[in-house]
């Protein structure tokens, strides 16, 4: 779990996650149904995330969590945040 | 429907020798009224929840739809011992938590509808994806199994699994299945109806509540949803999800609509009337 402490490892949002780069969610900015979903594709705080794929247009893109390819758009990504794999 | 009609299919796999129960098995076909038990069959999907389907009841099934749902409604019945059970299949979903009408189905299923037994398929290559919505299962109903199937693909990854230990911890009974192969079927059918007959101790995974404000919160507005609605199957499930701001269930306690599902539910258990026929 995360803990904005000082010295607290940098965050980021998952969007901004370079192609073939990983990282692990940090919190979830979403509340009700929109988080509930996202916990139900197994996107929780301390899942490892790798970005994936990007589409032609860049949104949006397919990241692979917990062995399987899932599609975010930008705007939900922009809300995971991420911290830098530790350990 | 009388048993002389009942089609007796020999399993195509594994039944050759003669201490096998395979001959105990009779699927039944479409028939669905007179059932013993009612068993639905839930899990994720791409777990090969058809195949676990077909074997059991074998290639009849009765198709419809769940009342006021465009979601396919699958209904069949196998013959077990000297018990019937009428099989429902409920569409494939990753959680019981969310809004689409398929999670909708398959929760107020589970729910109100109170199966005898909840079968949860999951995909033994994908376990921890899959405990997911078995986990919510059982924060709903104890009477369940878990029928860990494509138990072949683990194999193939070279995924070797302690489903002694997975029943330990999900507190009821695991049958490793590759049901395209037949395999672990007679024993799904055997473990299903041990959960029938309520031969089988259960002590399910629940979300332990740490916080004494909260526990207290939550048996409070337990009791309250109790009082308001007699006959409510897991008053604390559903105090749990008004706590989540569940906007369904807030709505369908508001509205009284939590009253029908109750009554239209337990209605439906007893036979096709309620069925709403496709009309092929």
């Amino acid at each position: 779990m995360s803990q904005s402490a000082p010295g607290a490892p940098r965050t980021f949002p998952l969007s901004e996650l370079k192609p073939g780069a990983g990282a692990v969610v940090a919190r979830i900015e979403f509340e009700g149904l929109q988080r509930r979903r996202l916990l139900d594709l197994g996107i929780v705080p301390g899942t490892a995330i790798r970005a994936e794929l990007d589409s032609p247009m860049g949104d949006p893109r397919a990241y692979l969590v917990r062995g399987a390819l899932i599609a975010l758009r930008n705007a939900q990504a922009a809300r995971i945040v991420m911290t830098e794999e530790t350990d | 429907m009388t048993v002389n009609e009942h089609t007796q299919i020999p399993l195509s796999h594994g039944s050759a020798c003669a201490t096998c129960p395979a001959a105990h098995l009779q699927r039944v076909g479409i028939d669905t009224s007179n059932a013993d038990y009612v068993v639905a069959l839930a899990g994720n999907p791409n777990t090969g929840k058809s195949t676990v389907f077909n074997a059991l009841t074998g290639l009849r099934q009765h198709t419809g739809n769940w009342p006021g749902k465009t979601v396919t409604r699958m209904e069949g019945m196998f013959r077990y011992g000297d018990k019937a059970y009428k099989l429902v299949d409920l569409p494939g979903t990753y959680s019981l938590l969310a809004t689409s009408e398929d999670e909708e189905v398959a929760r107020d299923f589970i729910l109100f509808g109170q199966p005898h037994v909840t079968v949860v398929v999951v995909d033994a290559t994908r376990l921890e994806r899959n405990l997911n919505l078995a986990l919510q299962v059982l924060e709903i109903t104890d009477r369940a199994v878990v029928c860990l199937n494509l138990m072949d693909e683990a194999r193939r990854h070279g995924l070797d699994i302690d489903h002694r230990r997975l029943a330990r911890e999900l507190g009821v009974p695991v049958v490793p299945t590759a049901a395209r192969q037949g395999e672990g079927i007679m024993d799904l059918v055997a473990t299903i109806a041990d959960v029938a007959a309520s031969r089988y101790a259960r002590h399910p995974h629940r979300l332990l509540l740490k916080d004494p404000h909260l526990v207290r919160a939550v048996s409070d507005l337990a009791s309250d949803l109790q009082k308001m609605y007699p006959g409510l199957p897991n008053a604390r499930w559903v105090a749990l999800r008004l706590m989540d701001n569940d906007p369904r269930m807030v709505e369908a306690v508001r509205s009284g609509e939590l009253a029908d599902l109750i009554a239209a539910q337990s209605g439906q258990m007893g036979g096709p009337g309620a069925l709403e026929l496709a009309s092929a």
